[in-house]
């Protein structure tokens, strides 16, 4: 890994570490007020806030999960460099097109 | 205490085996008073190295009882309490033959960290002053005692994935010429670190500064330097 990927984890996980609190708070808070999927769909549809929150974090897992993949696949498989950097570019979109969709659907539809 | 110990020592090249021999067991013996006592005793033809016996010159770690170790100072009794010993050579580097490495690889890495100091004075010039208890030169102190013996390089998980990984000895050295006033070379180092077998690839395990014969703390100067990079990075003086 060189500066520009260690900064790109490191920055991508300090954006994650709020996230994941407000997201873990979200999931308590449903759970205890006995929210079906439909409350919460009406709630998150048409929100601009809740979008950006979910677009947000998904965007850093994307590109956390890809360099980190990167590493692992850097030290425990003989692939090239460029075999691996063209494995985890593809799976850092496979990660953000799922996310988006997630995103999407909750909040457009 | 039993009077004789059980060796198991590597014999051969890469393809080669353990052999075990029986060696007397001696008070305040070294693992390297073991080895030299099969050498001149019982096989003549085992090969390792050695030089100055007393903890100075880094020649002879191997690895004992699956931990890289100074042999000349790693005492018998501290790591083979049931009379035990496996002596191989160390690991992460290529093996010449018996209980000797090739350390160039070591070395060269070392090269590739530049980790030689850049003057920015001549002889004619008077002797720069360093304050003892500058900030600087307490962090220069990281690695002033090492003394080259590999036993970090040859513990380190990152170096066993990682070929290109340069390693904690030759980057806890760039540490220290970062912080050494008289150096001129920083940005060309801090650029040779910061790339893709640089200081970003330790996984902080530790296992150098658990097993370093002088006690230093490689981990804490490679932490060091990668925020020494990432802040270098920012400002642009470096580029990957």
């Amino acid at each position: 890994m060189n500066v520009r990927l260690y900064l790109w984890q490191r920055a991508t996980a300090a954006v994650m570490a709020p996230l994941v609190m407000v997201h873990i708070a979200v999931i308590f808070y449903a759970t205890r007020h006995g929210m079906s999927a439909a409350d919460i769909l009406s709630r998150t549809h048409g929100s601009f806030a809740w979008a950006a929150f979910y677009g947000l974090f998904v965007l850093a897992v994307s590109i956390h999960a890809a360099i980190g993949v990167r590493n692992i696949l850097t030290e425990w498989t003989p692939l090239p460099e460029r075999r691996v950097d063209a494995c985890v570019v593809f799976f850092g979109l496979v990660l953000a097109v799922l996310g988006f969709r997630a995103v999407a659907a909750v909040v457009l539809w | 205490m039993t009077t004789e110990l059980s060796v198991s020592l590597w014999r051969g090249a890469q393809h080669g085996r353990y052999e075990t021999y029986r060696v007397p067991q001696r008070q305040s013996q070294t693992v390297l008073d073991v080895v030299t006592f099969v050498q001149r005793h019982i096989d003549p033809t085992l090969s390792y190295r050695f030089a100055c016996r007393v903890g100075v010159c880094g020649s002879c770690a191997m690895t004992v009882n699956g931990k890289p170790r100074w042999t000349c100072r790693t005492h018998v009794a501290k790591v083979a309490g049931d009379g035990k010993l496996e002596i191989g050579p160390l690991e992460n580097l290529p093996l010449i033959k018996d209980l000797a490495t090739d350390m160039q690889p070591f070395f060269e890495k070392w090269r590739q960290a530049k980790g030689a100091f850049a003057p920015t004075q001549t002889r004619n010039d008077p002797i720069a002053q360093i304050k003892p208890d500058t900030p600087s030169r307490k962090a220069a102190a990281a690695a002033i005692e090492c003394i080259n013996c590999g036993v970090c390089y040859a513990a380190c998980d990152t170096v066993r994935w990682n070929t290109e990984y340069l390693g904690p000895a030759a980057l806890t050295r760039a540490w220290t010429l970062l912080n050494d006033e008289r150096d001129g070379g920083n940005i060309a180092r801090l650029q040779a670190i910061a790339g893709a077998g640089g200081c970003h690839a330790c996984h902080s395990h530790q296992s150098c500064q658990e097993l370093c014969p002088q006690a230093l703390n490689p981990t804490a100067a490679i932490a060091a330097l990668k925020r020494r990079t990432a802040a270098a990075y920012l400002k642009g003086e470096i580029k990957v």
